[in-house]
């Protein structure tokens, strides 16, 4: 009894756990299903047809490659705009500095629906038409902010000292920048862009208010058809994506690990 | 750049403002080329900021730097041939410490540079840990990496700040030695700037005493012990005994008489400062002896405090106006004093100095700390 | 960069010698000009949409038509009052089960830290969906958990606190607010994580040493440590949630819809512009108003 009460905190943090990744098995699981109707909602029968055949419903995979597409470019394009504001934040004194630190917090406290609408009817009033450039601008506006607090978290540890040193020694600023600076924000820049990326990627709300019918992405695809009966490949895709982001996560984890083995 | 000419680093009124108070007040100073200098003072004296403007790393408010004929007042850290060791190193956490060696002459373009790395590696002894991170070395590697790391490009001028501040007791003694070492191997000019009096008078062949912003004084450390010109020196430097006494008028070439509480006291010409007339005369503790055999000074007290230290004893003399002098006797087989023993304390007219007495008695006092 | 010349002249130092003032703005501008532009500006052409009156084949006059408002709020009060109360219960409910969770993280996984922190993000990367339609699976009435409900009369319970109408766990008030829970469980992780990964594990054998008991080592230590992670991460789920129309549309029936809904229906469905920008604009001042005075009474101003 006293061993279960000791290790209290250990149980309740497994349950949650199963509980966060219980719907990623069921997902896992139904990919292998054969349904019976057109709702993927029950068990019928083993299957591997979707898993050899990931683009046969239709339009699946088009919208896989825009909203991959629409991931990169946003997640690419928030990085650069946060990644400089972090600098800015972490690294200088200024005046308006709280503002812009309400700036950034803004969009983190906005609900989507809000973000999304307002977008729209800004888009109406000048005449930018719906799709993916529509979608792109929206979607770099809300990654920024993650970005910037994700890059800020590192910035912070670094020591002003060390780029003092690198300057000591010669460096220009460029090069104390590129060597010193960069490679040591980089794992906040990374996780930054990680984060932005699979915000974009898994965006349905704001999407939605600026997309056009020939611009449908991968969230907006499954929307449409929870409706009408989802194809089993959507599963399949759903459950590559969990184990692609485990390995990259994972790779990352381990090089990083590795090298810190090698010199000792 | 290396061939820019060498010669004597100077500071010309060099000045230090900020927005509410004068870090470095205008401070003229000229370090030999090839010394091993220290900035001393308490921690906010401005000798960091010195150091810094030095570095390249502070612009200063005004004044002129230069070394030997070039005045390097405008240019940049990275244009300056002057390196830092910094007082937590400061080496790059994502580089192998071979890496960080190389990076100033990296910076250069010099064909070189793993090469003298290695060697400057040797020179401190950390040649078989090339290959590692600095967070994987003890304390005392990382403070040798930083000096390798900033000695390798043979700057005209080292700085080193607060370098030994991080390290315990016995490795910071360990590391003052072979600084020095160092130093007159490569017969570079070191700036050291420290907080730890003792610690500037082992290693530097003169020094600078900062306080508030300005220099008290400049001088070999045995001078600036044995003849402080301030009571902000003769007590941060080492502990001394003040007292308050009026010079009395005449007196020979070498020797003159000066008069406190009622006691008349010796002390030689040359210690005494010109026009002054009230002074504090000091003396140091272990220039004094319990009993008549230190001199022709001689005062009476009883003994409130016995502490001993197997090498030494301190004792706490008080004094009739109840001041009390501290005294420190050599364990040399002598008697020692007992607690509430009347002694006589004495000492030798040259182991005196006085000082203007319009002076705080405790300045720099409070400020000395124990670990030094 | 006006402001920062007008700067460089307050300071001691020469002018010349101060121009790198600039750098911090020029940082800035990219990013900052990108927010205020597809960000605030859409909050006033959003103000402005909802004052105007017209259709959208003829166009819209701006008529400062007020009342607009009044009517939102009439019509559509108990949406309002709806998705605060899911978002409210959600969040407490998140905060409950994330604590534990971030805590283990933050103070007992040691190596398996990383591994556990990946297993929290990961799901991220399955389109949230997908993951919300397989709650539709998990719930459904032929999978044992309903049943286990039932036989444990958990259904029975639920069905008399008003959570679910029959005694079937979906399509119901209290599917919804597990979806949200579920949703935005992450959102609360990692701040909390982030704020207990800072708490240096000697604070609490130091008040173990001084005769708290685990209970009160909570209460007086980690929980008050912890608060800038517990505000961030009440806001970072309560916010969103609030304005989430998904899991009331997948989860619940007729009598769940959330605020979020009606304006996506409105703007998309309806096309009635003005009353979705209303709605929308009323949205927005809530939530900032709630957001500042809780901001306020945690005495947490510096979020970021």
């Amino acid at each position: 009894m006293s061993w279960i009460k000791r290790h209290l905190i250990t149980f309740a943090a497994i349950a949650v756990l199963i509980y966060m990744l219980v719907p990623n098995v069921i997902v896992a699981a139904f990919s292998f299903n054969d349904p019976k109707g057109k709702y993927n909602y029950n068990f019928n029968e083993f299957s591997t047809a979707a898993w050899t055949n990931p683009c046969g419903a239709q339009g699946i995979c088009e919208s896989l490659g825009l909203s991959l597409q629409i991931g990169v470019i946003a997640s690419l394009a928030a990085t650069a705009l946060g990644t400089m504001i972090a600098f800015a934040l972490g690294r200088y004194r200024f005046r308006g500095r709280s503002a812009t630190n309400l700036l950034i917090f803004m969009p983190m406290a906005t609900p989507e629906v809000v973000m999304g609408s307002s977008l729209l009817t800004l888009f109406l009033m000048l005449g930018v038409p719906s799709g993916r450039t529509a979608i792109l601008i929206a979607h770099i506006m809300f990654c920024v902010s993650f970005v910037v607090v994700a890059v800020k978290a590192r910035v912070a540890t670094l020591d002003p000292k060390l780029e003092e040193a690198a300057a000591d020694l010669g460096a220009n600023p460029t090069q104390t920048f590129m060597r010193v600076t960069l490679p040591l924000a980089a794992p906040g820049i990374a996780a930054g862009a990680l984060l932005a990326f699979s915000l974009s990627f898994d965006d349905y709300i704001i999407t939605n208010f600026n997309a056009s019918p020939s611009s449908i992405t991968f969230p907006m695809y499954v929307w449409g058809a929870s409706a009408r009966g989802v194809p089993v490949q959507v599963y399949v895709i759903g459950t590559v994506m969990f184990l692609l982001a485990l390995i990259v996560v994972m790779t990352g984890q381990l090089i990083s690990s590795r090298r810190n083995r090698q010199v000792a | 750049m290396s061939e820019q000419s060498k010669g004597d680093l100077s500071l010309v009124a060099l000045t230090k403002s900020f927005a509410t108070f004068t870090a470095v007040h205008p401070l003229d100073l000229t370090i030999p080329q090839g010394s091993f200098f220290a900035l001393l003072g308490p921690s906010g004296c401005g000798k960091t900021t010195t150091l810094r403007m030095i570095a390249g790393l502070e612009e200063p408010t005004g004044g002129r730097i230069r070394i030997g004929d070039s005045d390097i007042t405008e240019t940049k850290a990275y244009q300056r041939n002057v390196n830092t060791v910094f007082q937590s190193y400061a080496l790059f956490p994502h580089m192998s410490v071979l890496d960080n060696v190389m990076f100033g002459l990296r910076r250069r373009g010099d064909k070189d540079a793993k090469a003298k790395a290695n060697e400057v590696l040797e020179l401190v002894q950390l040649g078989q840990v090339a290959n590692k991170k600095p967070t994987q070395l003890s304390g005392g590697m990382q403070q040798r990496v930083a000096l390798a790391r900033a000695l390798v490009n043979r700057p005209d001028v080292l700085l080193l700040d607060e370098p030994l501040g991080a390290l315990d007791l016995k490795l910071r003694r360990q590391m003052q030695i072979e600084l020095k070492r160092i130093q007159q191997e490569v017969g570079l000019t070191f700036i050291h700037v420290t907080h730890d009096q003792e610690e500037a008078m082992t290693m530097a062949d003169s020094i600078a005493v900062m306080n508030a912003g300005r220099m008290e004084q400049l001088g070999d450390p045995a001078t600036l012990y044995e003849q402080p010109r301030s009571t902000f020196v003769a007590n941060f430097l080492g502990q001394s005994n003040l007292l308050r006494a009026r010079v009395n008028p005449g007196g020979t070439d070498e020797m003159v008489t000066v008069r406190a509480h009622d006691v008349d006291l010796e002390v030689s010409r040359e210690h005494l400062p010109d026009g002054v007339g009230d002074v504090w005369l000091g003396v140091r503790p272990e220039k004094l002896r319990l009993g008549e055999s230190g001199g022709p000074n001689h005062l009476r007290g009883i003994v409130r405090d016995v502490s001993f230290s197997g090498v030494a004893t301190q004792y706490s003399v008080e004094m009739p106006w109840g001041q009390e002098l501290i005294v420190i006797q050599q364990n040399d087989g002598s008697n020692r004093a007992t607690l509430g023993e009347a002694v006589t304390v004495s000492w030798a007219a040259q182991h005196g100095f006085a000082l203007d007495a319009s002076q705080d008695a405790e300045a720099g006092a409070e400020l000395v700390d124990d670990h030094g | 960069m006006a402001e920062a010349a007008v700067l460089s002249t307050g300071s001691a130092a020469p002018p010349s010698r101060r121009r790198r003032n600039w750098v911090p703005y020029a940082l800035l501008l990219p990013g900052i000009l990108w927010l205020l532009i597809f960000f605030v500006l859409p909050m006033v052409t959003l103000a402005s949409q909802s004052l105007q009156e017209g259709n959208v084949d003829d166009g819209y006059v701006f008529t400062a038509n007020f009342s607009i408002y009044l009517d939102a709020l009439k019509q559509y009060w108990p949406q309002f009052v709806r998705s605060f109360v899911y978002a409210g219960i959600a969040t407490g409910l998140a905060l409950l089960l994330g604590y534990p969770l971030a805590y283990f993280i933050a103070q007992k996984a040691g190596r398996h830290k990383n591994l556990v922190l990946v297993l929290v993000i990961a799901p991220f990367f399955t389109s949230f969906l997908i993951r919300t339609l397989a709650w539709r699976t998990i719930l459904s009435d032929d999978w044992f958990i309903t049943t286990w409900a039932q036989n444990l009369h958990i259904t029975d319970f639920l069905q008399a606190v008003g959570l679910t109408d029959n005694d079937s766990l979906l399509n119901s008030q209290f599917a919804v607010i597990m979806g949200l829970t579920y949703n935005f469980l992450p959102f609360m992780i990692l701040p909390l994580y982030t704020s207990l990964e800072r708490l240096d594990p000697r604070l609490i054998e130091a008040a173990g040493d001084l005769y708290a008991s685990p209970w009160q080592t909570f209460r007086k230590v980690t929980w008050p440590l912890s608060l800038p992670g517990v505000v961030a991460g009440t806001l970072l789920t309560f916010i969103p949630a609030a304005g989430d129309f998904i899991n009331a549309r997948l989860l619940g029936n007729t009598q769940t819809t959330m605020i979020g809904s009606v304006i996506d229906s409105q703007f998309l469905r309806v096309l009635d512009y003005p009353l979705a920008a209303a709605l929308s604009f009323i949205l927005l001042v809530l939530i900032v108003a709630m957001v500042s005075v809780y901001v306020r009474r945690a005495g947490t101003e510096e979020l970021l």
